[in-house]
This record gives structure tokens, sequence and C-alpha cells, in this order.
């Protein structure tokens, strides 16, 4: 099975929408790739992936090989810079034209995602991090079901679970959370993503989606904290556009200076050259990322040892 | 040998299979099922082998014989109105409390919301009324009433403890959704407003195949204005144009953030490819109107307030109105009496 050669399998999950699922799988798979380690991304949000524009790629399609699918290669390993290989797989890559509509009921759902499971040739990596869609229905329940049934013991070390501060959103992912339990997947700890958003003016941080509610939820589910993550516009014109991130001297944030020019200028929609996880170095997300990449990496050793 | 991937070309047979009663499967369904409500159903070749062929074969085929008994309980509903986005959290159970209060606001309205939203399901708590209860009468479920005028029907009310998860298949949503439609006593009303979960799979079908027969005037979709997020809007559009569902327009949430320190605006969420706008051009939709990101439409929400009774003054009420009376145009119905200029 084209698992096989796969260390270990991280899910990332949430029961609430466009709170970050996909801009957080994307960041942790581009911390775990600066640490050195190889990654893959499994996309099965088969109604609304994101994966492809994330990583700049959306032209890109799948190679078919004998035995399977290659999921197409975002970067090479570069062994002197310490960066590990990153390669990705999602139904956005098999769509003809990408404003087509995917409109499959349940069992065909649970097909593709089985099929995705079973004949992408991953090779031998490290991580192989698996992108949701919001919910609790198709698509987790077979993707737990077939991970419960084919995965070796320990590959599946669990899931990373998304929210926004805000109590609407925590409401849905407690629902998430009462999943994990009843299937009997390993919460690895809780993200809080879009906590707080500083101004590129005056510095000023605005918790424009409430601020505490994810850290306040994983306590009460007694999981770990990993950690909260800032809205930064410079993060998302990086994936959009290609533009590497600069901020203003006295931007602060989660308490670590990054602030660099003078000037800065938010104007023009250039695309600067470099591999995004070259580029994302200079996000102010960057060094987040790596504690939360380095808090999973070292919760998966500890539970293997 | 390689893998095969049928091309998923197939959204118009999908469509075009109304809903039927789900036979009881006495087996998870194969890969290649045809669906145990199509045609096909027990005779397809992936049909040989199956356990579930026999029960399939002999399952009663045609439309759904529900499907007149919902026509007949919603024939006193004048407006139906759906609101969509192929994406989450851009503000669709949000703009659909604004939308409901809004026209809750002309006491000569009554309004019903129906959350299809199952596994997520917002709508109580940004109504205020998340530990109801469903009371179930003679005439049916009644729905939970916010206002005299404004009741709301989801399946939080339904839950034990409220943060259960809904695990659930495909079958199982459609049926209660079924049962939101059929079995609720929703009287006569002017509008009933029908929040979906994102994507495009059984709930949209089944709200879509549903109330076909009764007629939808139509549908809003939400959206944000980064190309991550019209990428999936694009793909709703999309279903409702196979789907024959009358989109009213296009809503843009979260265009721009004023810092509330140095009244800076913050394109937050950029439009780099134009935002809803754009898409509106390019899809040939109307817009209905931009949204500021108000961190208080947030905390409304959150404490199940109505946004436009606490903020009357700020600009995103300014905005919202401004897009509640554009639906209203789009659906035929006069700006003054959706929502009096004050």
């Amino acid at each position: 099975m084209s698992l096989d050669n796969v260390k270990n399998i991280v899910l990332v999950l949430s029961g609430k929408g466009g709170v970050g699922k996909s801009s957080v799988t994307t960041q942790l798979a581009l911390s775990l790739s600066l640490a050195g380690h190889s990654v893959g991304i499994l996309d099965i949000d088969l109604t609304g992936p994101s994966i492809p524009r994330l990583f700049g790629i959306e032209t890109a399609t799948v190679t078919q090989a004998p035995g399977g699918w290659i999921p197409v290669p975002v970067h090479a390993a570069n062994p002197t810079a310490g960066i590990g290989s990153l390669s990705c797989m999602s139904l956005g890559f098999l769509l003809r034209e990408r404003g087509d509509a995917v409109v499959w009921r349940g069992p065909k759902k649970t097909a593709m995602v089985r099929q995705f499971l079973t004949d992408v040739l991953w090779g031998e990596i490290d991580y192989l991090l698996i992108d949701t869609p919001p919910g609790t229905s198709d698509e987790h329940i077979s993707l737990a079901e077939t991970l419960l049934k084919n995965a070796l013991p320990g590959q599946v070390a669990g899931a990373v679970v998304v929210t926004t501060p805000q109590a609407v959103a925590t409401a849905d992912v407690k629902k998430e959370l009462n999943f994990c339990v009843k299937t009997g997947i390993n919460v690895i700890g809780v993200v809080e993503n879009m906590s707080g958003f500083v101004c590129p003016n005056c510095s000023e941080c605005t918790n424009i989606f409430s601020k505490g509610g994810g850290e306040v939820m994983a306590m009460d589910f007694k999981v770990k904290f990993l950690g909260r993550v800032p809205i930064d516009p410079q993060f998302i014109m990086l994936v959009e556009t290609g533009r590497r991130p600069v901020y203003p001297i006295g931007t602060e944030i989660n308490g670590l200076d990054v602030g660099r020019s003078e000037v800065v200028d938010n104007s023009g929609d250039y695309k600067d050259p470099g591999q995004l996880v070259e580029k994302y170095k200079d996000c102010s997300l960057c060094p987040i990322f790596k504690d939360i990449a380095r808090d999973v990496v070292n919760d998966i050793e500890s539970t293997k040892s | 040998m390689a893998p095969s991937l049928e091309a998923p070309d197939n959204v118009e047979d999908v469509l075009d299979n109304p809903l039927k009663t789900s036979p009881n499967l006495v087996a998870p369904e194969p890969e290649h099922c045809p669906g145990p409500e199509s045609e096909a159903a027990g005779k397809a070749d992936s049909c040989a082998g199956c356990p579930n062929q026999a029960i399939c074969a002999s399952a009663p085929k045609g439309p759904d014989p529900d499907i007149p008994l919902i026509t007949e309980r919603l024939s006193g509903i004048k407006h139906k109105v759906l609101i969509l986005s192929g994406k989450g959290g851009v503000g669709k159970s949000t703009f659909t409390t604004l939308l409901a209060h809004a026209f809750a606001t002309n006491e000569d309205n009554t309004v019903g919301v129906m959350d299809t939203d199952i596994c997520g399901p917002s709508i109580p708590k940004m109504m205020g009324v998340e530990t109801e209860t469903i009371h179930v009468s003679g005439a049916g479920w009644s729905p939970v009433w916010v206002l005299d005028n404004l009741g709301v029907m989801s399946i939080q009310f339904m839950l034990p403890n409220k943060d259960d998860a809904i695990i659930w298949r495909g079958p199982k949503k459609n049926g209660l959704i079924k049962q939101f439609l059929k079995d609720v006593e929703w009287g006569e009303m002017d509008y009933l407003l029908v929040d979906t979960p994102p994507g495009t799979s059984d709930e949209h079908l089944s709200v879509n195949s549903f109330l076909k027969e009764s007629g939808v005037d139509g549908a809003v979709v939400v959206t944000t204005p980064q190309e991550v997020a019209l990428l999936d809007v694009r793909k709703e559009i999309d279903f409702c144009r196979k789907a024959g569902i009358k989109v009213l327009g296009i809503v843009e949430n979260m265009s721009g953030f004023v810092c509330p320190k140095c009244t800076h605006e913050s394109q937050i969420f950029k439009a780099t490819t134009g935002g809803a706008r754009g898409l509106a051009k390019e899809m040939n939709i109307p817009f209905l109107g931009a949204v500021p990101l108000d961190p208080r439409i947030g905390l409304a929400a959150d404490y199940g307030e109505s946004f436009f009774d606490a903020y009357p003054d700020s600009p995103a009420c300014t905005a919202l109105k401004g897009v509640v009376r554009r639906v209203g145009e789009e659906m035929g119905i006069k700006a003054e009496v959706i929502l009096p200029e004050d």
C-alpha cells in the first residue's frame, strides 16, 4: 500500500469552515520541511480544494505511473540548506476546469478518499499531513475507517485541530474534538488561528475574532494548546501573489520584533523570485509555526519511544 | 495497473435523479454504486455481487412520494431564499441571521430560518437560542421562536449535549433535512431562509430536489474577497447554474478592516483577483454589496444579539442594510417594504 513508506500521518481537522485548516496545513508543511523533514500533503477537501492554490501550483497535473498516482512536487529536498522535500495531492489537480463544481454524494466521496489513501505513491516521507473539509461527515468517517483498517500501528500520529477564537467557531470545533474521542484519534493539540490582527500602519493589535477561545477550549478538553497565530495579510499576499513579506520597523508579532524595512510598499502585486519555502522564512508567522512544528514533532516522538 | 478516476462530469445525472426514499441497505455501498435511489439501482454492472442488490432492485422507483407532502407543508411560505457559499467561515450563517433580523424588523413579516448545516450548526448560537429544544405537537415539530415573528429550526435543538459530534453520512443528513421540511410546522410565512453548509454535496442536492417543486426565489452567495475563497465560490455558482437555481447575487463579506486606533483601512483578505465584484462580472450575476470586517459583528454573533439593534450607527450596519435592500430588489420586493429608510 502507498502509505507503507510514510512514517507519520497527521490529520488537520476543524469542525468549522474557513478557520485556516489549509493555511495551517501549508505552514506546518513548510515548517517541517524547513526543519529537514520530507513532507507530503493530501487534500481530501473534495468539493473545495484549496491546497493547489496555496502552493501556487493550480495548473499542475498529476502523473499516472504503474501502480498509482505520483503526487505533484512543490520543491525537492535540498540537503545543504537542510530543507526536506514537499509534494501534494489534491482533487484540484484532477479537475478539467478550476471553476468546475464537484457535486458528489457520500459514496462517491468515500471511494475517492479511499483511493487517495491507497493509490498515491508517496515514496519515503517523514510526515503526511492530511487536510480535511469542515464537518464530521462522509470524508471524515471514510478517512478514519480507512486509516483504522490500513495504517500500520503507530503510523497515525493524531490530529492537529484548528479553530478561530470566537465562540461561534469553538462551538463547532468542540464537536470535532468529540468526533476524535469517538473515533479514537489522538489529538496532538489545538491551534488558535486568526488570533488578533496587527495594523500595518500603527502596529495596534485588534482582536477581530476575539481572543483566547482556542486556549480555553483546549483546557476544557484537556488537550495541548499549540499556539496562537495572528492574521498576517503579508502571508496571504505571499501565497496569493508570491510577494516576499516585508514589515515596517516596530511591528511586533507575539512579542517578537519582525520589522525590517523603513518604508513598506503594499501597492505592488509583484512576484518575487525564489521558492515559497525560502520566502516563507521572511514571514512573521514562520517563527510561530517553527515552534508549533517542533511541538508536534516532539509529541509524536515522545509517544513513539 | 494505473488507478482510474472517473471524470467528475456526472453532475447532471446526480441532479436529474430526484431524491427517493433510500432503501435500507444491509452493507455499505460499493465504490461504483450507481446510488440506491437511482434508476439503475440493482441493475448496474457494479451491482453484481453486492449484498444490497436485491434490496435496491426491488426498491420503489420514481420520484420521492414525500415531495408533494413537502410542497403542501411549505405552501404557506411566500418567499424561499437559500444562502450558499462553496467556502466555509465566510459568514453564511452570520449573513442569514442578519437577513432574518432585517426582514423581521417589519412586524407584518413572519420569517423562518432553517439551518441545514448538520455537522456544524451555528444559527442557534447566533440567534441566542442555543439551549432551546423542539416541541412536538400533533401538527408537527414547532420551530424555536427567537422573536414573535422569527422562527428557527436546527439540529442543535435536538442534541442531548451541545458539544455532541454529529457523525453522519449523507443519507442520514438527507433524511433530517427532509424532516425539517416535511414535519416542521412552518405555517404562514413571508420568508424562509435556508442556511447551508460549505461545499456542493448531499445537503445542497437534497435542499434543491426537495424545494424544486415548491419553488425557490433564488440563492444569495456569500464570499470573502481573496482568491482562495472565490475559487470555491465559483464552484458553488457553477452548481447553481447546473441545478437551475437562480443566483440573486453575491455579497462580499469581511471586505476591509478599519483599525479602531488609527482608522487606517487594511485589506486583510486582499482581493488580488478583483474580489466578489470581479467574480460577479465574470459570472454575470448581480453584485449585492460589500460588508466591512467589524469585530463587533462577531461579538454580537457570539452573544446571540442582533447586530442591527446593538450597533445601528456602525458603517457595517449601513452596508448590511444596503445589501438587504438589494436582496429584496432582486426578489422583486420594494426596498421600502423590506427595510424602510430610517
